[in-house]
């Protein structure tokens, strides 16, 4: 389906060349009234926008047009993508869950290539450096631009302005609300599948590509017009679990490989040995004990960053000298998570991505260990969430400033860094933590103002660290929780000075008035503005 | 200006952190300043400045200098572009950043020493947060872990480090090398309030007095304290000489893996081998009046041997050990600290002390029992360590414990 407002990019308009119209938004930023050709919301405060309107559904389709023995397989990824009908235009979708040994992405934009296609639109739940592929697919026309995390020579290409189109950056359950809510309509989803029938259904918890869990490409499954699934390991109907229904599925092909098993899951997953990181993690543990927020039945979000995978291990410490146990945790799951549950220190994990072999083996086989997808767990336009039930969820970010607004898409000079994730998702736990060093080689990460704001900080409750913790002062309770207890507190204020003083006053940065990505609230305002950088 | 020579100083390397490298090129053109930076986007004006200052105050007007910057803080700078001028021939005064809190801390004869951990004397990377660890003590070290090539350019990152950085609560001590060399060292360090001077492989103690005699000639009654190191055969046969050299030693440690290649006895878990030379040092520092300090635990991966290790030099009569890894310092912390027993003890001692004192009685009586003098000096030591330790608060002494 060629969406009309992509046919102007025929002229090859680059996204600084575009006349773009700009508006303030809630948080005081400048952001674009008009992306890719589609009205922009600007982001109207935390819990400022209510959204109207139905879900998006694809057409309704009858069994009458798929074979009756279930059998759906064609021959190529190339023979699949002229059999859903590919177009100049469409929006072609994949998902991350093989992270940096991820082949189908790229297949499938060579095979595009091949047909001759322009102008699609990719739409990947994250990039990693192997996509590095797509820059020749963009410079040739064949995508138009990327909505989705980029980072590395993907992030390099966007942030220099040499990609046509704006990307689009969004949080794990942004994706979820931009694909439900219509705003990003999936012509084609491709599904790379550890283990598929030829019906379609297909499992991430086994198979040579093992990864866990699908979730990520649950929306797509449900939402996109046609679907694809790749696999390297076929096996007879029925495919169990089911974690993505073939009742969704158009076509099934059969590949020698969807991936390097080694950069899809870590045989080991070790934690840092950075003796800052090391101390900011055990700060942030103790914060939780002494504030009271580890007791009996809580609940953590850790992901599996060095820092954030030290904190668990200190966590873990604390909670097996004072006998508490959390009712559930919420994963990126590792080997550490996982010990923890068959220790009987957490009850349950709920799974969002799986990082290594332990806990791939763990949520196949331990019912206590749940597959989640962003519906469930990060979804702002749905009945609820998982993530604001959480009482505590520990972060990264490249910047924070004075008034506790992160960032964690750019570098300090603007560059594209790191893409969302489900860091905005996690912000509306009871407690959100930053776990950041205070400076990066004489870059200081809390600042006057943040570079790119993603979170807002009146979501931010802590900041921690290797020099000190600073709580939000809107948290007046944590506050009071901790007073009287030997760890290091101090305003935001005092750690910015310091910074002063160790690495000197930092210049002013100048940045660009040429927009090259827009930052999505999770409600799909727009938040912020990513400027072209050199 | 006189003629310069090609010269360099700083590390070159993608894995370089946190450190520069500054290069000088002569040439009869003005002065030019090439940067390469991962900062200058943020920090290229400050850079620029902090290296002209150090040009302009060595006349340095021609030639070329480049920097390749990886992060490093201003005083590394400094040092790192005064170590290259003064390698490319050239002259002028100490270039010396602007002062860190606690740069002027006070120093204590007296105070724990319970840990020690070892910082190489030419990696900012690693100094940079060494005072957030709570180590007793922090020892940039210009002897074993600096290359004899990199030995001018470590002298004065060290000399800025006692003034730019930030030691926290740690005391400030450095490692400087033997002889002639650490002379030089000193002189270049001994003006900026280092607490503690460790002398390596110390035979005779004439080497301490000729080391306390230079300091006093140098920096007057600002001398730091010494500690010096037992590495040999010979050092351990003069230790108490060594100890009570000179007033200004405080501390006497012992290096076993030198001591044990000499020996011909490889270090074991057991320590057999170096058990003499071990008690023969406490029993030295202890009769001179300083504190007895144990070697360094050099398997940072083993957190309970190095239990263990703690445990057993504190048994032999130790105050303290070395440490080589921040990972290291609250096990050793945890394993100095006495028992509540013996706090209590202790306590009650020290008390029973304090009123003999008021009441000027010249014994010290624990219910009918008499003590010694060394038993009360040896409970205030214990009191001390029991509130460092977290055993006694604070306020032990307001009888709220």
């Amino acid at each position: 389906m060629v969406r009309p407002d992509l046919r102007k990019s025929d002229t090859d308009l680059t996204g600084s060349e575009m006349a773009i119209k700009l508006e303030r938004n809630a948080a005081g930023r400048m952001v674009p009234t008009e992306v890719n050709g589609r009205e922009g919301v600007p982001f109207a405060g935390v819990g400022g926008h209510r959204p109207t309107g139905r879900k998006a559904a694809p057409v309704i389709t009858t069994c009458i047009d798929y074979p009756a023995d279930g059998d759906k397989r064609v021959g190529s990824i190339r023979e699949a993508l002229d059999r859903v009908g590919l177009a100049d235009g469409m929006v072609v979708s994949s998902h991350h869950h093989l992270r940096n040994g991820d082949a189908v992405a790229n297949m499938v934009f060579d095979a595009a290539a091949d047909l001759g296609r322009r102008d699609l639109v990719w739409f990947p739940s994250a990039s990693f450096p192997v996509h590095a592929n797509q820059i020749g697919h963009l410079d040739r026309g064949v995508i138009h631009h990327i909505e989705g995390s980029m980072n590395g020579p993907l992030g390099a290409y966007c942030s220099a302005g040499k990609m046509r189109g704006l990307g689009v950056l969004r949080s794990h359950g942004g994706r979820w609300q931009a694909v439900q809510d219509g705003e990003v309509h999936i012509d084609v989803a491709v599904i790379a599948a550890p283990t598929a029938d030829a019906f379609g259904n297909a499992t991430g918890d086994r198979g040579p590509a093992g990864c866990g869990l699908l979730g990520f490409a649950l929306a797509d499954s449900v939402h996109a017009e046609k679907v694809i699934v790749v696999t390297d390991n076929l096996v007879p109907f029925p495919c169990l679990p089911w974690q993505i229904q073939g009742n969704h599925v158009d076509v099934v092909v059969e590949v020698d490989s969807i991936g390097d098993p080694a950069k899809i899951v870590s045989g080991t997953t070790r934690i840092t040995q950075s003796p800052d990181r090391r101390r900011t993690a055990e700060l942030a543990a103790r914060f939780c004990a002494d504030a009271g927020i580890m007791k009996p039945g809580f609940s953590f979000q850790a992901g599996a960053g060095g820092t954030t995978l030290a904190f668990a291990i200190y966590l873990r410490d604390l909670m097996r000298s004072a006998g508490v146990t959390a009712r559930f945790a919420r994963g990126g799951s590792n080997k550490y998570m996982v010990e923890m549950l068959s220790e009987g220190l957490i009850e349950v994990i709920l799974d969002g991505q799986t990082f290594d072999l332990d806990a791939v083996q763990s949520l196949r086989d331990d019912p206590r260990h749940v597959n989640t997808s962003p519906f469930t767990s990060y979804n702002f336009h749905g009945k609820g969430n998982f993530a604001s039930m959480v009482d505590v969820a520990v972060l990264g970010a490249t910047e924070v400033d004075l008034e506790f607004n992160g960032n964690v898409v750019t570098h300090s000079d603007g560059r594209l860094l790191h893409g969302i994730g489900g860091w905005q998702n996690c912000l509306s736990a009871k407690c959100a933590m930053l776990l950041v060093p205070s400076y990066r080689d004489r870059i200081p990460v809390i600042v006057d103002e943040v570079t790119t704001l993603c979170g807002p900080g009146e979501l931010i409750d802590v900041v921690v660290t290797e020099r000190g913790i600073a709580i939000n002062p809107r948290r007046q309770d944590l506050i009071d929780a901790v007073a009287g207890s030997d760890l290091p507190i101090k305003s935001i204020q005092e750690l910015k000075s310091e910074l002063d003083r160790i690495c000197g006053i930092p210049q002013k940065v100048p940045r660009s008035d040429e927009p090259v990505a827009v930052v999505k609230w999770v409600d799909g305002t727009i938040i912020d503005t990513v400027w072209r950088v050199g | 200006m006189p003629d310069l020579r090609p010269a360099a100083a700083g590390p070159l390397g993608d894995d370089v952190r946190s450190d520069c490298h500054v290069a000088y090129e002569p040439g009869s053109d003005s002065l030019t300043l090439e940067i390469a930076s991962k900062v200058d986007y943020l920090y290229g004006d400050a850079i620029e400045t902090a290296v002209r200052r150090v040009a302009g105050e060595f006349g340095v007007t021609s030639g070329q200098l480049r920097v390749v910057d990886r992060g490093a803080l201003e005083w590394v700078i400094l040092a790192r572009a005064e170590s290259c001028l003064r390698l490319a021939g050239a002259d002028g005064p100490a270039i010396l950043p602007e002062a860190a809190p606690g740069a002027g801390a006070q120093r204590s004869r007296e105070r724990l020493r319970r840990s020690r951990l070892y910082l190489p004397g030419n990696r900012p990377k690693l100094m940079l947060s060494a005072g957030l660890y709570g180590a007793d003590g922090l020892i940039l070290d210009l002897e074993d872990s600096v290359t004899p090539a990199d030995k001018d350019a470590a002298r004065l990152l060290v000399r800025n480090a006692l003034i730019g950085l930030d030691w926290g609560a740690s005391e400030r001590m450095v490692r400087v090398n033997q002889g002639d060399l650490g002379l030089e060292d000193l002189r270049r360090i001994a003006h900026h309030n280092p607490h503690v001077v460790l002398l390596p492989k110390v035979e005779d103690p004439e080497q301490v007095r000729r080391v306390a005699d230079f300091l006093r000639e140098i920096v007057g009654d600002r001398a730091p304290y010494l500690m010096p190191i037992l590495e040999s055969p010979l050092g351990i046969h003069h230790a108490y000489e060594i100890a009570a050299a000179d007033e200004l030693v405080v501390a006497l440690t012992l290096g076993l893996e030198d001591l044990s290649a000499e020996l011909g006895a490889p270090r074991t878990e057991t320590g057999w081998e170096s058990f003499s030379a071990r008690q023969t040092t406490v029993y030295a520092a202890r009769a001179a009046g300083v504190q007895p300090i144990a070697s360094v635990f050099s398997d940072i991966s083993d957190q309970e041997a190095l239990a263990s290790y703690v445990q057993r030099e504190r048994a032999l009569g130790f105050d303290g050990v070395g440490c080589i890894h921040p990972r290291q310092i609250p096990v050793v912390h945890t394993e100095m600290t006495p028992t509540e027993a013996e706090a209590e003890r202790a306590v009650t001692i020290v008390r029973a002390a304090r009123d003999a004192e008021r009441r000027g009685l010249g014994a010290v009586a624990v219910g009918s029992k008499m003590v010694d003098p060394p038993v009360v000096k040896q409970a205030y030591r214990t009191v001390e360590l029991a509130v460092a330790g977290g055993v006694l608060t604070a306020g032990w002494d307001d009888g709220s414990i």
